[in-house]
């Protein structure tokens, strides 16, 4: 079992759980219930952010809350971490800074 | 709930070391507050999938499944009925003088404590490569995260490199679960590992355990590599470069590479707590100071991995004897601690072997090139340390304040002991400890100012 084209992560198990829809830089995308925000984004997609303070991609690096390379931005505003925030139904992810921040 | 004339004891970390200092305060009567980071009790090494997953305990845990039930069940059962208070998805930002700040996803809220036991263990300890920061790099705890938690190898083909336990023991997991793993590049050396044996063997099945697992590897597993660097594209790793321990060049390809030497002690909280610490030259860190029983200062105990690197059963252990030393400085009855004063003593020589078989790579880092990204939150270089550490000087709180290594968002947790190496060898130190202790600072965790506005 794969994640979809173009996703970095590779489901190898609990592949039976319900599917759970979300926006992905406005792409309606699906992942599973239980699934993290991570996981969800990265089943779907190679990376999760833009490095501040380099040129390149970010995909998360700890998974335990502790380096905080995951914190991505939502459409309504408040940014999370995605290691640790479970997707929930619906959720408007973004993977680019908003653009109407100063 | 607790009466109000009750002692109040406050655990932070609900992994092994946290359950197990709960259990043991129950027993004495006290009901202690829980605050954990996960949903569910058990730590990373127990961490639980959430609702809906249905792997069993044997395939999430491995050998470790009957240690790993008796603990989530021990803790849901105190939960269950009353006999502690749980306070999940929280973390501990900042405490001083028996308050502590405890931030949620509804905000923060206060809590006072009189007596204060940090169960806070440990995370990967990383040494910087050139190429670490592109996608596709974790630690090797996140890729057993991923694995255990959520069900997901972190790529299609993975190399594995570094040192220590979690290196042969994930690439089984990997390699179990149907994960393609592409090789396991260990930076130690098959001499430094056979001279450890004797600390080893005085916990013979793990010892055992750990040679078959290294034999099902079979030509996956190189000892006694040196690692160059990671290459990559936009979208993320391409391959690893490395040579043998013939000296011969060598490049993987592969889309994913977990990174990880061992485990660094979580002291963040200790710090803020007024602990002192001393660096330990076995497992090449700072370390709290505490006596065997963990008591570190004033109402505070110590337990676990944050304190000494004895791994999940250590854990437990340190976690009976913290809560023990609590309950005895309350004037209280508590167990009798002879059986595990004993237990911890074989469980720190073995530790003391495993940190000496699979060392911290300080000759890698102190050689690395100037333009390797050294601290993944704000890409300050090797060069950029080198040059401040030359003109601030070789401390390591002169670095971070003049060139930001260790300011970045992840407080120095994944920089400062590279860091410090090359602090050390600008300076002309011999060893990394000579350059000094970075001072934690609260939040020691990134909190959002709505969270500390709406205080309750």
């Amino acid at each position: 079992m794969s994640g979809t084209a173009g996703g970095r992560l590779v489901r190898l198990a609990e592949t039976g759980r319900e599917p759970v829809r979300f926006l992905l830089d406005g792409v309606e995308q699906t992942a599973l219930v239980g699934d993290t925000v991570l996981t969800a984004i990265l089943t779907n997609a190679p990376a999760l952010r833009q490095a501040e303070f380099g040129p390149e991609r970010r995909a998360g690096f700890c998974l335990m809350g502790a380096c905080q390379d995951c914190w991505i931005w939502q459409e309504q505003g408040p940014r999370l971490r995605a290691c640790s925030t479970p997707l929930a139904d619906g959720m408007r992810l973004l993977t680019r800074t908003r653009e109407d921040w100063p | 709930m607790t009466a109000p004339t009750e002692p109040r004891v406050v655990i932070v970390g609900a992994g092994p070391a946290g359950i197990r200092a709960a259990e043991t305060l129950a027993a004495a009567g006290l009901c202690p507050t829980v605050i954990d980071e996960g949903a569910r009790a058990g730590g990373q090494i127990y961490r639980r999938p959430p609702d809906g997953f249905t792997r069993p305990p044997a395939t999430l845990y491995g050998s470790q499944a009957g240690k790993a039930v008796a603990l989530h069940a021990a803790f849901d059962g105190l939960v269950a009925a009353g006999r502690i208070v749980q306070l999940p998805r929280h973390s501990v930002v900042a405490l001083a003088d028996g308050t502590l700040h405890a931030v949620g996803d509804g905000g923060s809220r206060r809590i006072g404590y009189d007596r204060l036991i940090l169960a806070t263990g440990a995370t990967d300890r990383l040494a910087p490569l050139p190429g670490w920061q592109a996608p596709g790099v974790y630690s090797l705890g996140a890729m057993q995260i991923a694995l255990k938690a959520q069900g997901v190898a972190m790529g299609r083909r993975i190399v594995l490199a570094g040192s220590g336990p979690l290196l042969t023991l994930l690439a089984t997991q990997l390699l179990k679960a149907g994960a393609q793993i592409a090789a396991v590049l260990d930076t130690a050396g098959m001499r430094g590992q056979i001279a450890a044996f004797p600390d080893l063997a005085v916990r013979p099945s793990f010892a055992l355990q750990g040679l078959a697992m290294r034999a099902r590897l079979g030509r996956l597993y190189h000892a006694g590599i040196g690692l160059e660097g990671i290459e990559a594209t936009e979208t993320g790793v391409t391959a690893v470069r490395w040579t043998d321990a013939g000296g011969r060049s060598r490049r993987t390809a592969c889309d994913a590479v977990g990174l990880g030497w061992h485990l660094k002690a979580e002291t963040q909280l200790a710090d803020l707590a007024g602990c002192r610490f001393d660096y330990d030259e076995t497992w090449a860190q700072w370390l709290p100071r505490a006596d065997l029983m963990g008591r570190a200062g004033e109402g505070v105990y110590l337990a676990g991995d944050g304190l000494r690197l004895l791994g999940a059963d250590g854990a437990e252990v340190a976690g009976r004897l913290a809560a023990a030393a609590c309950l005895s400085d309350l004037g209280l009855p508590g167990p009798d601690v002879a059986a595990d004063l004993k237990r911890l003593g074989r469980l720190e020589r073995f530790a003391r072997g495993i940190a000496r078989a699979f060392p911290w790579p300080a000759d890698q880092v102190r050689a690395l090139p100037d333009d390797t990204v050294l601290c993944r939150c704000e890409g300050i270089t090797a060069g950029a340390v080198r040059e401040t550490a030359s003109y601030g000087g070789a401390e390591a709180n002169r670095v971070k304040s003049l060139g930001r290594a260790g300011m970045g968002r992840c407080q120095g947790r994944y920089c400062q002991l590279a860091a410090a190496d090359l602090i050390a060898a600008t300076g002309g130190l011999a060893h990394a400890g000579e350059v000094g202790r970075l001072r934690a600072q609260a939040p020691v965790r990134p909190a959002p100012i709505r969270a500390l506005l709406e205080e309750e």
